[in-house]
């Protein structure tokens, strides 16, 4: 009964949605208030109505209802409760019933929180929301329906894969599609904004908390994964340049641009055409990103929940939704206001500057991304883009970028004095090349590249701080004006020192890691040892373990540095009857910064005695990697909460005391 | 400012941006075309490599079946395998972990490099994280080959081959 209910609340909202797009596009062209109320109300009703639908099938999922075929498909009594609930996302019907609700939910705070903002701009917005609500989820009901029931319900389900249980898993869609789907907003309000024909300051202070949160949940997203892909892989490695990660990090790079063109828009007036062309892209790409991780048109090593026939929809979908954002861009953006102007050197010059350069790398993982398809359109010729691609084409942008990020804050608006600027840096630098020469002479190997990027690493972090202390007059004025003026600092400026330091710190846990790992892998029998640079390992027992819906072979080691113990890692090898799957449980030690990383491998036979392939990395400051993004996120959080977004509430409470 | 400047403010900005997105556009053009050209690797089936001859040592990807039996594990952590299609079989040499997925009949990518002696050494062999899966590259060039039996169905039988007229 309850999956009943789920599927009609799903066509309900379906129906609620064509009238939230009607209604509130009907608003904006009669002019009525009471018709915009409507198309309000209907917003949050179609909300309400997914939430529904999504509690049944999560019920579906709890209580292994496998009359349904996706839970069936992807559900298993014995799984764990926290899996359970997280297979009602794991699936494709269930991951695009999410994508729904945050799409529906945007809609609904939209139309229930932007109470000042202007009623056409509003009524186009929710308009536009709505619109996309009806072509997702007129996907979802005819082509993707999570309630199908099977005539014949099975005993048992075929399980969730293995791998994806994991809590960094089950909590890493819903922070993706929180950023992917939070751009859909910054679609409609450009979409809103190019129909009025007015982009200003105004628009752009309301673009950007969802831009900020949006983009805040898909860093957040993006590193749960790569936490995930780190740890539950067993390889060692946390991004592999596979298409389904790039098709999460192409969105990200869009947004982390359009937060920095947004502020020219509403600091200047400026680039008023360009903030809101990547407002479409962002949400274009975050359609992108959906459709190649659901369609298989590319190989990748993580996607789960493939179906080729629905790919092409989604194509479809993107095509037709990206292409009239693109379109109505091209028709009304010539009509937008030039906004101000200001001298080549300048705060604005170096956000452009960002702009272009975070715009460049976008489109060399674009290109990298699909080049195997149009090659293999091109020629028949399959071939693949790896990492080394993208080591050659991303990073030396991204290496420019960060040399140029420090100065970018410092600069005023308007007209920006240079020679000033690296004056307040030259302990930065100072700093930095100490800390780049510093890895190159004292870390073995010497590696002159991972030593340039220590010196990048450290150029950011001490930049950010130079940036804070300048804000603060730190080092000139008295200690007690430092501490008044560090108290009374916006959140917004933290949120900005905060999400360029952690960019700092991700840097420096990315160079050292890629640098200086060691990797050992040697086969053991029980007792036997193997050596990782100054640390060696000793395998003293193998155990059997029961766990709740799997069987494994648990290693018993103790890790040493010279003669003392360090710590005593225990990965498993797992094996789930239920999909005859096995998967590995790394252990890892945390040292410090460090990371010793131990998997254990399969059983061989040597001369009748049993071994184990036993693999160990020393990945070192491998805790900044996933520290730093989560710095970010802290960043867009602050940020998120200043008082200045919040600037037109008091407006209204303003209006409301005169009244 | 300098007299070959244009005069007006909107022409002279609208040169500092051109001016400032010219040598970025022109590096992450020379770059995307310098790895395109470098870093790129090709995918065979065993049918393809023999037909088109990588040259020896240049990384290229091989996928195909496992051939079932052939998967030969020594105790020191190498394995070797037989990749096979429709057509023709290679031998891949592989040292450390196989991926948890990696089956007898099962498609699989292995990323190496060909060796004088015409067998490969695989650097990374990738099966998928889902049992239910296929490499695409595999799929596609074992459909083209005749041999697709579907998603899920079980993979052709390589030892009867030899019998077949």
């Amino acid at each position: 009964m309850t999956v009943e209910i789920g599927a009609f609340s799903l066509a309900l909202a379906l129906v609620l949605s064509l009238a939230q797009a009607l209604l509130s596009a009907g608003a904006r062209w009669r002019r009525s208030s009471a018709l915009a109320g409507a198309g309000q109300g209907a917003a949050v009703a179609a909300f309400v109505a997914l939430l529904v639908a999504f509690a049944a099938l999560m019920h579906a999922f709890v209580v292994s209802d496998f009359s349904v075929a996706n839970v069936a498909a992807n559900s298993h009594s014995a799984k764990p409760l926290l899996y359970r609930v997280a297979g009602t996302w794991g699936s494709h019907e269930g991951s695009m019933l999410l994508w729904c609700l945050a799409l529906t939910g945007c809609g609904a705070a939209v139309a229930a929180f932007g109470r000042d903002l202007p009623a056409g701009l509003k009524s186009l917005t929710v308009a536009t929301q709505g619109a996309l609500g009806v072509v997702f989820l007129a996907y979802t009901v005819f082509a993707s329906n999570p309630f199908v029931r099977l005539a014949t319900p099975p005993v048992e389900g075929r399980s969730l894969n293995p791998l994806l249980q994991d809590p960094a898993l089950a909590f890493h869609p819903p922070a993706l599609y929180l950023g992917y789907v939070g751009m859909s907003v910054v679609f409609s309000f450009a979409v809103a904004a190019l129909i009025e024909g007015r982009v200003d300051a105004a628009w752009a202070r309301w673009v950007r908390p969802w831009t900020l949160a949006a983009w805040s949940a898909l860093t957040i997203g993006i590193t749960l994964g790569a936490f995930w892909a780190y740890y539950e892989l067993g390889w060692g490695g946390w991004w592999f340049w596979d298409p389904v990660e790039n098709a999460s990090f192409m969105p990200w790079l869009i947004a982390a641009a359009l937060l920095h063109s947004a502020i020219v828009t509403e600091k200047r007036g400026a680039l008023a055409g360009w903030t809101v062309f990547l407002a479409l892209a962002a949400f274009s790409f975050s359609m992108l990103g959906a459709f190649l991780v659901r369609s298989g048109v590319l190989t990748s090593v993580h996607a789960f929940a493939v179906d080729p026939t629905r790919g092409v929809l989604l194509l479809i979908i993107l095509g037709v939704t990206a292409g009239a954002g693109f379109a109505l861009f091209a028709w009304r953006a010539p009509s937008l206001s030039r906004g101000g102007v200001f001298a080549p050197i300048s705060r604005e010059s170096a956000l452009v500057l960002n702009n272009i350069l975070l715009a460049a790398a976008t489109a060399t993982v674009l290109l990298g991304t699909l080049y195997p398809l149009m090659r293999e359109a091109a020629t028949g010729e399959a071939i693949s883009v790896g990492p080394p691609f993208f080591n050659l084409t991303f990073t030396p942008l991204m290496a420019v970028m960060a040399l140029i990020l420090p100065a970018g804050p410092l600069l005023a608006w308007k007209r920006g004095d240079l020679h000033g600027v690296l004056q307040r840096l030259w302990i930065a630098a100072l700093i930095a090349l100490a800390c780049g020469f510093a890895a190159f002479a004292l870390i073995s190997p010497r590696k002159a590249f991972s030593a340039a990027g220590v010196a990048m690493g450290a150029w950011l972090v001490v930049g950010a701080l130079v940036e804070l202390a300048e804000r603060t007059r730190a080092f000139r004025a008295s200690g007690a004006e430092t501490w008044r003026r560090l108290t009374g600092l916006p959140r917004g400026a933290w949120g900005m020192t905060l999400a360029h330091l952690g960019l700092g710190v991700f840097v420096l846990g990315a160079c050292f890691e890629t640098g200086w790992k060691l990797e050992a892998a040697e086969v053991l029998p029980i007792g036997g040892g193997l050596t990782l640079g100054e640390y060696s390992l000793v395998l003293d027992d193998i155990r059997s373990v029961d766990g709740p819906n799997y069987e494994a072979e648990r290693g018993l080691l103790r890790a040493f540095k010279g003669d003392a113990e360090i710590c005593a890692p225990s990965p498993e090898r797992r094996f789930y009857p239920a999909g005859g799957q096995t998967t590995s449980e790394v252990a890892i030690c945390t040292r410090g910064l460090d990371h010793l990383y131990v998997v254990l491998g399969e059983r061989r036979d040597a001369a009748g005695q049993p071994v184990w392939l036993v693999r160990a990395y020393w990945n070192p400051w491998a805790l900044l990697i996933f520290i730093g993004p989560a710095i970010m996120a802290v960043g867009g959080a602050i940020s998120l909460s200043d008082r200045r977004l919040r600037i037109a509430a008091g407006r209204r409470r303003l209006v409301e005391a005169t009244a | 400012m300098s007299g070959w400047l244009p005069k007006s403010r909107k022409a002279r900005r609208r040169l500092y941006l051109i001016a400032a997105i010219a040598p970025v556009l022109a590096l992450a053009a020379g770059l995307t075309l310098w790895g395109l050209s470098d870093s790129i690797s090709f995918f065979y089936t065993p049918a393809q490599a023999a037909a088109a001859k990588p040259p020896i040592g240049r990384s290229v990807q091989l996928g195909g079946l496992v051939q079932p039996g052939s998967v030969v594990k020594h105790p020191d952590g190498r394995v070797e395998f037989v990749v096979a299609d429709q057509q023709a079989t290679a031998k891949v040499h592989f040292s450390g972990d196989l991926p948890d997925l990696f089956r007898e009949g099962q498609g699989i990518v292995a990323t190496g490099a060909f060796r004088a002696d015409g067998e490969f050494e695989a650097r990374q062999v990738l099966a998928k994280h889902d049992e239910r899966y296929m490499p695409r590259e595999v799929a596609k060039a074992l459909k083209e080959q005749g041999e697709w039996r579907g998603e899920g169905a079980p993979p052709p039988s390589y030892q009867t081959e030899a019998s077949r007229p």
